[in-house]
């Protein structure tokens, strides 16, 4: 197979000084380099926020126990939360995204590159800002200390005779800078997909991915944006004494509520959407077959977009609210669970009757089937406003949504780190280690997560520092805080796997898996331009028509 | 992999793609319009409910010759940017110094009008609940009337230096949809402050 690329004599990158390739990295605007910006830097505060979601377990792991203080244990909890959802999630889905997209769909950059370079930075001291309340959190007179008012803030814990200091401050500005950056990137791939495309390929032949990417940048321009107000108003209320949620002045706590939360839940599809699109792009591939009822998989997507945006009100059902208004959300919130079923039906049906290679990032794609159903299952129940009643704010809840996050995101995240690791690096990875990784990770994963279920059905409350004995909930404490060994022994073995690969492992060539979509048709690392000259397209899998001239794709689309 | 059956396929399709521009104004204009929509929500919300004085009803007059100068921006931004797709730089150059004065107009109007009210009306962002929405949200559209005048006047500055071409027309139509946006939310500010909360 000949290379795609112009043969350039460019001057031998390694032999120059560290500090000038270091420069190159920070005054980047290449989608690929700021691509991997974000996610090395997500996988920094995965290990941060994955600390400190240890430390919490280690103090939860048995009754009375005082391995942390209490106010250590409330700064752990809110800055694991805003540290996975904003500084982990969302960057890592940003860089797939950002690194993908443009060689997808067959371009040479994102439609704004410096617009990128700035989305990124952005992000980036969006986080260092959070993690800076540490040294500044009390200002000159003290010591630093973390935000400590749970990931969602209610008012008035974020008024200032409750929470003295600059520590809400660090965290109201992180979110508000890296929400600008969220924004950015938005528009930026928005305006890349529907504006870059190479000739032929038209929205119908758009690799999935590109358009679940799509309706995931238009969820975050109408999702991140209600955030980024929000935060402006805690500023106005913080720093100029204004009076949105005090209501000592007649303002509202249940307001921030409504506001957080309009953002909050289509948050949660902002990220599992692109994690769906890597189930979308990985399935078929190891399958051996085209994806199943493409049209069908965009308008789901589609239709989720939308009906997500009316659901935020489930997390407020213990609040107290009318009965009509709990009937609503109950109502769309059940129904957003019907598109998200067709597209499982969907990926079964690709994987239905192909010749599935069990490689580890299709391991990762099924592992992450089964447990997205079951969180699936579980929002349903959380869904029923009694049931919530009886259950908002227990284990169940962080429970739920950590099969969600931990089970649906992560797992899909994994298999993109395998499948476009080759791509990325050049090399492959081990298969073995890989397996190690999925193996671990599984049992971890399901000893902490479905032990996690029971203490909440026996009444364990989300955020508590302890507990008495004699509840009941010491052995499945125990299990829950076991399960972590596990996660991070899979884990180790995953870096370990990325570490040894990069340096030793085989050289991957253009096209190790044998697939279709036109990121596959460049080199492994893609050049600088990424395509020599920009591709034409006639189908939605434009390499097989290459690989069968005999039997193309586009007779039949 | 041959690239020849990816670029050398007889197949050429017609292929013409929205602006990049005018998909990133429109994209931008989608999350301004959501921070907007919050402002205005929280405002409606709040309407009538301030524990004390001074109350909208008071303290506020309909800012009436304000309003017609930031709406017939819009206008003269449209002639502006028309003149320059016509390339009659001189026509340009005219419509966009008349947009930028409308503009500053309108800026300068609002700060007499938010000094009245603190230094006369004793009305802060703390006062009330009133003062906390009112200020924000005059606050907010003002800060994007603001950003708006800076690039205006840099395109003026460049209009007198003789740097503007007709060729650059499609960059001033991408600016002139935020322009409108920006009058459009006036509108909604108006009717929601002055009309619905008064």
């Amino acid at each position: 197979m000949a290379s795609d690329s112009i043969a350039i004599n460019s001057p031998d990158v390694s032999t120059r000084p560290v500090s000038e390739r270091l420069h190159d990295w920070v005054v980047t605007v290449d989608h690929k380099k700021l691509g991997i910006l974000y996610i090395v830097y997500a996988l920094g505060f995965l290990v941060i926020g994955g600390i400190e979601a240890t430390l919490m377990r280690i103090q939860l792991m048995v009754p009375n126990n005082h391995f942390v203080s209490p106010e250590v244990f409330n700064r752990l909890f809110t800055m694991h939360g805003t540290t996975m959802i904003f500084f982990v999630a969302m960057p890592i889905l940003f860089g797939f995204g950002t690194y993908l997209i443009p060689l997808m769909i067959g371009t040479r950059d994102m439609a704004f590159p410096r617009l990128n370079a700035l989305s990124f930075w952005l992000t980036a001291f969006g986080g260092f800002l959070l993690y800076f309340s540490v040294i500044g959190g009390n200002g000159l007179y003290g010591a630093g200390n973390a935000p400590d008012v749970g990931w969602f803030a209610y008012a008035p814990l974020t008024s200032r005779p409750f929470s003295l200091g600059h520590s809400t401050d660090f965290w109201t500005l992180g979110l508000l800078v890296s929400g600008i950056g969220s924004i950015g990137t938005a528009v930026n791939f928005i305006t890349t997909i529907l504006c870059m495309r190479c000739p032929g390929m038209t929205l119908g032949k758009m690799p999935l991915l590109a358009w679940l990417n799509l309706v995931m940048a238009g969820m975050v321009i109408l999702a991140v944006s209600p955030l980024t107000a929000a935060q402006i108003m805690l500023c106005v209320d913080r720093y100029l004494g204004g009076h949105f949620f005090d209501t000592q002045a007649g303002g509202s706590a249940v307001l921030w509520m409504h506001f957080f939360w309009i953002f909050g839940h289509p948050e949660v599809y902002v990220l599992i959407i692109p994690a769906f699109a890597f189930a979308s792009e990985i399935i078929p591939v190891f399958s051996r077959k085209p994806i199943f009822g493409y049209p069908v998989m965009v308008a789901a997507t589609i239709c989720i977009g939308f009906v997500s945006l009316s659901v935020w009100a489930h997390h407020m059902f213990t609040v107290g609210m009318s009965s009509y208004a709990n009937s609503f959300f109950t109502i769309t919130t059940m129904a957003v669970g019907v598109p998200t079923g067709i597209k499982i039906f969907n990926w079964i049906g690709t994987m239905w009757g192909g010749k599935i290679q069990f490689k580890a990032p299709m391991l990762f794609c099924i592992g992450f089937l089964f447990q997205f159903l079951i969180a699936g299952l579980t929002g349903i129940m959380l869904a029923a406003s009694p049931f919530d009643w009886q259950l908002g704010n227990s284990y169940f809840v962080v429970a739920h949504f950590h099969y969600v996050i931990v089970g649906g995101i992560l797992f899909t995240l994994f298999a993109a780190f395998y499948y476009w690791f080759p791509k990325m690096s050049g090399r492959m990875y081990s298969e073995t280690l890989a397996k190690w990784h999925f193996w671990l990770f599984l049992i971890g994963f399901h000893l902490t997560f479905d032990f996690m279920h029971i203490p909440g059905l026996l009444g364990m409350p989300r955020r508590i520092y302890t507990y008495e004995p004699g509840r009941g909930w010491e052995i499945w404490n125990l299990i829950v805080t076991v399960g972590v060994l596990f996660q991070i022994a899979g884990v180790l073995a995953f870096v370990g796997n990325l570490l040894w690969s990069l340096a030793k492992g085989e050289v991957a060539g253009n096209d190790p898996w044998d697939a279709w979509t036109l990121e596959w048709s460049t080199t492994s690392p893609p050049p600088e331009y990424n395509f020599a000259r920009i591709p034409v397209v006639e189908s939605r899998r434009p390499l097989w028509d290459v690989k069968h001239p005999e039997d193309p794709d586009w007779k039949y689309e | 992999m041959s690239s020849a059956g990816l670029s050398g396929s007889t197949f050429e399709p017609q292929w013409t793609l929205p602006s990049r521009g005018r998909v990133g104004m429109v994209s931008l204009i989608a999350a301004e319009s959501a921070i907007f929509t919050i402002f205005v929500v929280a405002y409606i919300f709040y309407v009538g409910k301030s524990l004390s004085g001074p109350m909208p009803g008071d303290v506020l007059t309909i800012p009436i010759f304000n309003s017609i100068c930031l709406l017939s921006s819009s206008l003269t931004t449209h002639l502006a940017t028309r003149a320059l797709r016509n390339a009659k730089i001189g026509s340009f150059g005219f419509w966009w110094f008349l947009t930028l004065g409308l503009g500053m107009i309108f800026l300068i109007g609002t700060g007499r009008e938010w000094h009245r009210l603190i230094f006369e009306e004793g009305l802060t962002v703390s006062t009330n609940l009133f003062g906390t929405t009112y200020y924000s949200l005059v606050g907010l559209h003002a800060f994007h009337v603001t950003v708006g005048l800076i690039v205006i006047a840099i395109v003026m500055m460049f209009t007198l230096l003789g740097k503007v071409r007709s060729k650059y027309s499609e960059r001033l139509d991408v600016f002139s949809m935020y322009w409108h946006f920006v009058d459009a939310v006036w509108v909604v500010v108006f009717t929601v402050v002055y009309v619905i909360g008064r």
